[in-house]
């Protein structure tokens, strides 16, 4: 180990402050007694009470989970369909064409994928609210399973499929059996993006929006404008626990696969 | 055990000699394209009952295309694959009776070694309790009986060879195909293996089609051989018939090792055919029935281990004889190989097996030397 100098633990705490300050002083606030974002007047959990007491607020909260929920679950399957697409057809005409038509929403202006939704919905004359908000969260979001789902089946060997239709299974069903529980543990962290990814956009559900669908982080940029109350904190605080815990479980969980493997591995090493 | 009652029933054992045998797999010209490139061009091939068959050849030779077609992973451009004489063209993996064993084995990860083994014959609908007995039995024949809950990654590669073979004879196929089946395994378990095929192939008395580069274990394995090369039989035969009479410098050449000379049919008759060879410096007799034209191009070609080294002059002079240099010994234990180098700068290479122990090795480095070689040592080849 090199010894720690001076300049290595400046840059990693000013890398980590930077990184974690705003949400540290955040969450401090929410627990403030007093109203005013800037000065501490001492412990409280009555923000909290008073968010969970905010019928509006909950209502933005509710349309979030379940916006995110369903588009998460169509992008995951649509995504999935895209993926095994392009990882098995890799002669078709075009085949380029398709897999930059993929990705090209990962890099499209979040303006530009709203406002073109926007135009589309008006168009067909669509009645704008929950359903457009949800579509357009599945648009945005299916790109990114894909690209997840892909990184998996690069790796996937195609004889297992083959030896599963060998031993007399349809290829329908070697998909539900072989496929889709091998490359499960990618679908689901693809699930677990677009629900991230779904929960937090802004832009996109501004311009799909219409009556009765107010999204979280609508709500709470609408309501920041009139000047930032501690129930915001205390919303925003719940979310980034559920969020953190969320990724801490799943890394762990990827952890100690890979461990067990490991483990299984020397074990069977030390037998032959 | 019953490997060794079984043994006279197979050196008897030869129905691609009799005319009125019906073959259970029939390749019919048989050519397949992928784009630009013939994988199998104009393959006919008659395959038997109860025969290990291996399919032989470099890389890219499209041995395994031509297995995969039985299989049903490839269909043939055009020409058409025949099982128990009906045409298999057009029908999928699940719906035809053979089975195959792939090279990376395959194994689903997901599952244990006893649903690995059993699927199959899940995917049959046979009852469960059915299902366990088979697995049971299959799990005895490959001596896996301890590990039926592990999960394919907790096993090792000779492990895990085990389980593919179980879960492709788990349905008893009409065919076996084995794709490279050793080709991970080390030296030594892969030679054991070999011999664990063959007797479970005559136990079972199934019909075997194995896809190997390695002609050692086609030697061993098989009841016949076809050697490929870019998408063509050029011999199809037993193994011995393939090291003793190849029909041509490629078979010879890639079939363990072999001394080539070129030289001019001088005379044939008798089933003798005289040789004349510039390069090696002699003329060369060679018993031989196959049919030649004097003033052909030929080839003569000897095992090294047919030749005869010796440091006296042997009685025959300017007949299957040629005097040399020692230039290299190879002591590789069982045998040594010698090369020998000719007046011309030719090498030619002479085995020994060193059957004594403790000899003091008369022939050395330097020395000079006779090969010489019986009429029936060696084979002419035209192409």
């Amino acid at each position: 180990m090199r010894k720690v100098s001076l300049f290595n633990v400046a840059s990693l705490t000013f890398g980590f402050a930077f990184l974690y300050l705003p949400i540290l002083l955040l969450v401090m606030y929410s627990f403030n007694e007093g109203r005013s974002a800037a000065v501490w007047v001492g412990w409280s959990t009555k923000w909290y009470v008073s968010a969970f007491n905010n019928g509006q607020l909950m209502d933005a909260a509710w349309v979030t989970i379940r916006v995110a929920l369903m588009s998460a679950t169509v992008a995951t399957v649509l995504g999935t369909a895209a993926a095994l697409a392009l990882t098995r057809y890799t002669r078709f005409r075009g085949r380029l064409l398709f897999s930059g038509m993929i990705y090209a929403p990962l890099v499209m202006p979040e303006v530009i994928t709203g406002l073109s939704l926007l135009l589309l919905f008006v168009a067909v004359d669509f009645e704008r609210g929950f359903w457009t908000i949800t579509l357009a969260h599945i648009t945005f979001t299916m790109c990114f399973v894909a690209v997840v789902v892909q990184s998996r089946l690069v790796s996937f060997d195609m004889s297992l499929e083959e030896a599963a239709q060998d031993l007399g299974c349809t290829p329908f069903k070697t998909f539900f059996l072989i496929t889709l529980p091998i490359i499960m543990p990618a679908v689901v962290s693809g699930w677990m993006l677009a629900f991230t990814l779904s929960i937090d956009d802004l832009v996109i559900s501004s311009f799909n929006t219409g009556p009765g669908a107010t999204t979280l982080p609508m709500k709470i940029y609408s309501d920041v404008r009139l000047g930032v109350k501690p129930e915001i904190n205390a919303v925003c605080t719940i979310l980034i626990v559920i969020v953190s815990m969320a990724v801490i479980a799943a890394s762990i969980m990827t952890k100690r696969q890979e461990m067990e493997r490991q483990r299984a591995e020397k074990l069977a090493m030390a037998q032959t | 055990m019953g490997a060794k009652t079984l043994g006279p029933v197979r050196r008897r054992f030869s129905p691609w000699n009799d005319p009125d045998a019906k073959p259970l797999i029939e390749f019919k010209n048989v050519i397949k394209r992928f784009g630009d490139f013939t994988a199998v061009n104009d393959v006919s091939l008659k395959i038997y009952e109860r025969e290990f068959f291996a399919l032989l050849g470099p890389s890219g030779c499209g041995k395994t295309t031509l297995m995969r077609m039985v299989g049903g992973f490839d269909e043939p451009t055009s020409g058409d694959v025949l099982l128990d004489g009906k045409s298999i063209k057009g029908v999928p993996p699940y719906h035809r009776p053979v089975n195959m064993m792939f090279q990376s084995y395959a194994l689903f990860p997901h599952m244990n070694v006893k649903e690995n083994i059993g699927f199959g014959l899940k995917m049959d609908g046979l009852p469960k309790g059915e299902i366990d007995a088979r697995v049971q039995e299959m799990l005895k024949l490959v001596k896996l009986e301890p590990f039926a809950t592990r999960k394919p990654h907790q096993m090792s590669g000779g492990q895990r060879q085990r389980v593919a073979l179980a879960r492709s004879l788990a349905k008893r196929p009409r065919v076996l195909l084995l794709d490279e089946p050793l080709g991970a395994l080390d030296k030594k378990l892969r030679e054991e293996t070999q011999f664990e095929l063959m007797d479970l192939q005559m136990t079972l008395g199934m019909t075997f089609l194995i896809v190997t580069h390695d002609q050692e274990e086609a030697m061993t394995v098989a009841d016949r051989i076809a050697v490929m090369d870019h998408g063509k039989l050029i011999q199809v035969a037993p193994p011995s018939e393939i090291y003793e009479q190849p029909n041509s410098k490629y078979v010879a050449d890639f079939i363990g090792d072999i001394n080539l000379f070129e030289g001019k049919v001088a005379a044939c008759a008798d089933n003798v055919i005289r040789m004349e060879s510039p390069a090696l410096g002699t003329v060369i007799e060679v018993e031989d029935d196959e049919h030649c034209t004097v003033g052909e191009d030929a080839w003569f070609a000897v095992r090294p281990e047919k030749m005869r080294i010796s440091l006296d002059q042997p009685a025959q002079t300017g007949l299957n004889v040629v005097a040399g240099e020692v230039w290299d010994i190879g002591y590789l234990g069982d045998s040594s190989i010698y090369h020998v180098k000719l007046a011309n700068g030719k090498t030619v290479r002479a085995t020994i097996a060193n059957t004594d122990r403790m000899v003091e090795r008369p022939i050395g480095w330097e020395d000079k030397v006779w090969l010489t070689w019986p009429r029936d040592a060696g084979v002419v080849l035209t192409r």
